[in-house]
């Protein structure tokens, strides 16, 4: 039902869109349709978002397609049968991939790399103050903004997958444990992560941080090693109650039963029993866990006491950028540089969540 | 009774939908039925009986679809009917009793409040009308109290009540069809006699059509007029009880005739001297701190022969199963195994006492892992009690499914949702069989399967038993395959061991009040019985109200 009233509103737009554009396209070609799309704001951002729309929806079929015949069978398969958003969200993830992995060659310049020439602007027109050698410009103290997005890439999206995969490790094991064991463990486990989730995450964290950053400057180890380990802990509270209550349902099958009769320890009633049957809900929670986590160092960052310089990061950056926004009205281009940094966690956020709707419609069977 | 034509499906044909492409279900299948005549559906599960019973009120289950006949009801074509037009008959006209009742009624409503729901919704009756009414079905259909059980929740009246509730329900509107799928199949043979006996009753006081559904051939010997016989969505063939009965055409239909006919030779005596392999001795054991269920259990298994422990559910079976293999420890007595005493809980039992009781579950989908292939499911217990590994493990995991009569090179790498009911079974009998046990607990392990997989897991049991002198411990609440496979017979009863003794002796009156309430309540393939029984006990003394007098 909603998917038809989606196709219904799509195909009226996109007539809409085509009554609307014929007329100067006829007329003057692509740069009639442009210039007359520019004279009205509401029209030209219509026109514009359409356009990054259907490019979007092309190219993720393109990548689909090129998936489904190239592929071997264990990837193609799946595909088959994937919408379009999932490939859109597999492209986008994949992308952020290589880009992390490959930062060092991608990128133009290193990333705590100074230049001499600082508050470059953005747009590579000497001109307007721009310098073709940076073409997004440089900061305050003239690093490259491009060459710090593109290693922002690897070591936001590298820590925040680091900080998700140790944040199930201890929550899907103490859940795991709690919901084999029962009894007392249970009882506490439950109430002491119950102690935890009742304080607001990011306070605490923010709390927890200051108290890092002491023990950091005591230590020598840096203060990122130390937001792994306090994001990953406050973070895997929220796996511990879904590995539970995944658990519980699981423990109560008679070939756990089985299991246990035989005498069988319990790292292999976990492990090899338990595990493989919660892999799929886990899994979907690995994606969405993955955006929290992700938002939450962009959000400590911000603050300043996330990842710390010259390390790159997104979060860093939206704040160290923010001041730019003012000039929206006089240079739209310097003033979307803050908002590169954050469209590319939103983008990676919903790309994210758009593999795990996919991945969930699979495991749950449902078809609409 | 007038020969008036109800329903009348020609040439039906649906499909359903898996793996992209749609499957057949049935195939052509044509199908009459006057006014007031009773049609039994029979066939094991696949057969589309479920599939035909529904369509008859075209209707199809999600995934499915109608692809080709027509299904013509009192003169009017279903499949050309719109939705609306459709509901506006069912309920009314063609009422459906689903298998579970207690799946079926709303939790959160009063069973009165849901009965009245559909004569008021189609302006048969008014809400009043229709409460005093449905109390006058309940008195027809022998339910306690009439007057007051339909102001109950669905959990407070039993699942034998409940399913009579639910046929007075399909009657509120007095409709001239209701579909009956396995009525009677989740319940105790005694409390089945009694939905049996209110359904008939009403069905021939009201004049109704009905189809009833089962794979149960006593029973739709009981119930039906004419017996329709389904396989893989083909008719086998169709004629009235009792020349079917008689003397059936078709092979297959003879084969499902046979199935009851399965019985092992009887066994020498049991030498004085021998020291049994199990012995429950004196046990009493309760769940947590809540009442004893069971009370002072004793009896032997002894090597190489079946143990039969029958009861109606409550009766502690599964309890005296989970005292043995150490779940549930006992707060009193113990289980001697070659007599010496095991420890009480399984956690303090050491590997080789482990290995040499194993246990064959009920459900054969809840008992293996569905994410591990039947390789490692089975040759778990290999590698864990033998200690094979690699080469070695697989070969006897190859040995293991020629036992039990499964190509290895086709099984091996399956996982068990790729197999059927019957052959999951057979993979829980090779995982107890890898630890080369000497005593074997069989809880229900043929209930869910149709007659002719179950006789084949029988015979197998057997087989296996001849083969390897293992002892069995056969939980069942079915008297016929007791018959087949048992040696000696424990007779249960809220928790007590009521009876106990050899097989011939147990089928041999006297009886224990008990023991001859069971064994008569076992529909037989006479299609008299139930009248006959009925006349012989009185309508008052079947079912709970007998177990009820007896106490």
């Amino acid at each position: 039902m909603a998917i038809a009233l989606w196709r219904a509103l799509l195909i009226g737009g996109v007539l809409w869109l085509a009554a609307m554009m014929l007329p100067p396209l006829m007329s003057g070609g692509w740069d009639g349709l442009v210039a007359a799309a520019s004279q009205q704001r509401l029209v030209r951002t219509i026109f514009w978002i359409s356009v990054v729309l259907l490019i979007a929806t092309i190219v993720s079929w393109v990548f689909r397609e090129l998936l489904r015949r190239t592929m071997p069978e264990v990837i193609a398969k799946p595909m088959r049968h994937a919408p379009l958003t999932a490939s859109f969200g597999l492209m986008i993830i994949l992308l952020y991939v290589i880009v992390s992995v490959g930062a060092p060659w991608i990128a133009p310049y290193g990333e705590a790399e100074i230049f001499t020439k600082i508050n470059v602007l953005p747009g590579g027109d000497p001109e307007l103050g721009g310098d073709p050698s940076h073409f997004l410009g440089t900061d305050q103290i003239g690093r490259d903004i491009l060459s710090r997005l593109i290693y922002g890439a690897r070591n936001t999206v590298g820590i925040a997958f680091l900080t998700t995969m140790l944040s199930f490790l201890i929550g899907v094991t103490l859940g795991f444990l709690a919901a084999t064991l029962g009894g007392w463990i249970d009882q506490g486990l439950s109430r002491g992560i119950d102690v935890l989730m009742a304080i607001p995450q990011l306070i605490f964290a923010l709390l927890l941080m200051t108290i890092a950053s002491e023990w950091s400057y005591r230590s020598g180890i840096s203060l990122t090693w130390f937001m792994i380990v306090i994001i990953a802990v406050l973070d895997s509270t929220r796996v511990f109650r879904l590995a539970r209550a995944v658990g519980l349902n699981i423990v109560v099958m008679d070939y756990i039963e089985a299991a246990r009769v035989r005498g069988e320890t319990l790292l292999h009633i976990v492990f090899k029993e338990i595990l493989p049957n919660a892999f799929s809900p886990l899994l979907a929670e690995f994606g969405l866990r993955f955006c929290f986590v992700f938002l939450t160092i962009a959000s400590l960052s911000f603050l300043g006491i996330g990842i710390q310089p010259p390390l790159a990061d997104w979060g860093t950056m939206v704040r160290d950028l923010s001041q730019f926004i003012n000039f929206a009205a006089y240079d739209p281009l310097t003033a979307a540089l803050p908002l590169m940094a954050a469209g590319a966690i939103a983008l990676l956020t919903v790309a994210v969540n758009f593999v795990v709707d996919w991945m969930l419609q699979n495991s749950s069977g449902l078809k609409e | 009774m007038s020969s008036e034509l109800l329903l009348r499906i020609r040439d039906l044909h649906i499909e359903g939908r898996a793996d992209e492409q749609w499957l057949p279900i049935i195939n052509g299948v044509d199908l009459d039925l006057q006014r007031g005549r009773v049609l039994g559906l029979i066939g094991e599960s696949g057969a589309g009986k479920s599939t035909l019973g529904l369509a008859a009120m075209g209707f199809t289950r999600d995934g499915c679809r109608i692809s080709g006949g027509s299904i013509e009801f009192d003169g009017t074509d279903l499949l050309a009917l719109s939705k609306l037009q459709r509901r506006a008959l069912l309920g009314k006209r063609i009422a459906y009793v689903a298998q579970s009742a207690a799946a079926s009624f709303n939790p959160a409503h009063k069973i009165l409040n849901q009965h009245t729901e559909a004569p008021v919704y189609h302006g048969v009756m008014s809400k009043t009308e229709s409460q005093g009414d449905g109390m006058e079905l309940y008195r027809k259909l022998r339910l306690p109290d009439p007057d007051n059980i339909g102001f109950r929740y669905p959990h407070q009246v039993s699942g034998g009540q409940l399913q009579r509730a639910m046929t007075a329900m399909a009657m509120s509107c007095r409709p001239d069809l209701i579909i009956f799928d396995e009525p009677t199949t989740a319940l105790d043979v005694t409390t089945q006699i009694e939905v049996l006996a209110a359904i008939r009753d009403i069905v021939e006081q009201f004049g109704t059509a009905a189809i009833y559904i089962t794979h149960d051939l006593a029973v739709v010997a009981q119930m039906a007029d004419d017996i329709k016989v389904l396989l893989r969505g083909d008719e086998v063939e169709q004629a009235d009880t009792r020349s079917m009965l008689a003397n059936p055409r078709e092979e297959y239909t003879k084969s499902l005739w046979a199935v009851c006919s399965f019985q092992r030779p009887l066994k020498a005596d049991v030498a004085q001297d021998s020291v049994p392999v199990v012995s429950v001795a004196g046990v009493t054991a309760a769940y947590n701190k809540s009442a004893d269920v069971l009370h002072d259990v004793s009896f032997d298994v002894h090597r190489g022969r079946t143990v039969a422990v029958v009861g109606e559910s409550g009766s502690g079976k599964s309890t005296v199963a989970r005292c043995i293999m150490g779940l549930l420890p006992p707060k009193q007595g113990a289980v001697l195994y070659n007599g010496e005493a095991l420890p009480a809980s399984y956690k303090k039992r050491t590997k080789e006492q482990l290995r040499c009781v194993q246990m064959i579950y009920q459900m054969a989908d809840t008992a293996l892992n569905p994410r591990v292939r039947i390789k490692d499911i089975i040759g778990r217990p290999v590698e864990f009690y033998r200690g094979l590994k690699g080469k070695q493990r697989d070969d006897r995991v190859a040995e293991l499914l020629e036992q039990i009569e499964l190509d290895p090179s086709q099984y091996m790498q399956r996982r068990p949702t790729e197999l059927s009911g019957g052959q999951k079974q057979r993979i829980g009998i090779a995982r107890a069989l890898a630890a080369e046990p000497e005593f074997i607990i069989c809880d229900e392990v043929t209930s869910a399967l149709d007659q002719l997989v179950a006789e084949g897991i029988l015979r197998l049991l057997a087989r296996l038993q001849d083969e390897l002198n293992i002892a069995y411990m056969f939980i069942t609440h079915d008297l016929a395959t007791v018959r087949a496979i048992a040696d000696e017979v424990v007779v249960m009863k809220e928790g007590r061991v009521v009876e106990a003794g050899p097989k011939e002796e147990m089928f041999t009156p006297p009886h224990h009040p008990y023991t001859d309430l069971l064994l008569s309540s076992v529909p037989e393939m006479d299609p008299d019985w139930l009248t006959k029984l009925l006349a012989e006990r009185g309508v008052d003394n079947i079912g709970d109200a007998a177990v009820a007098r007896m106490n």
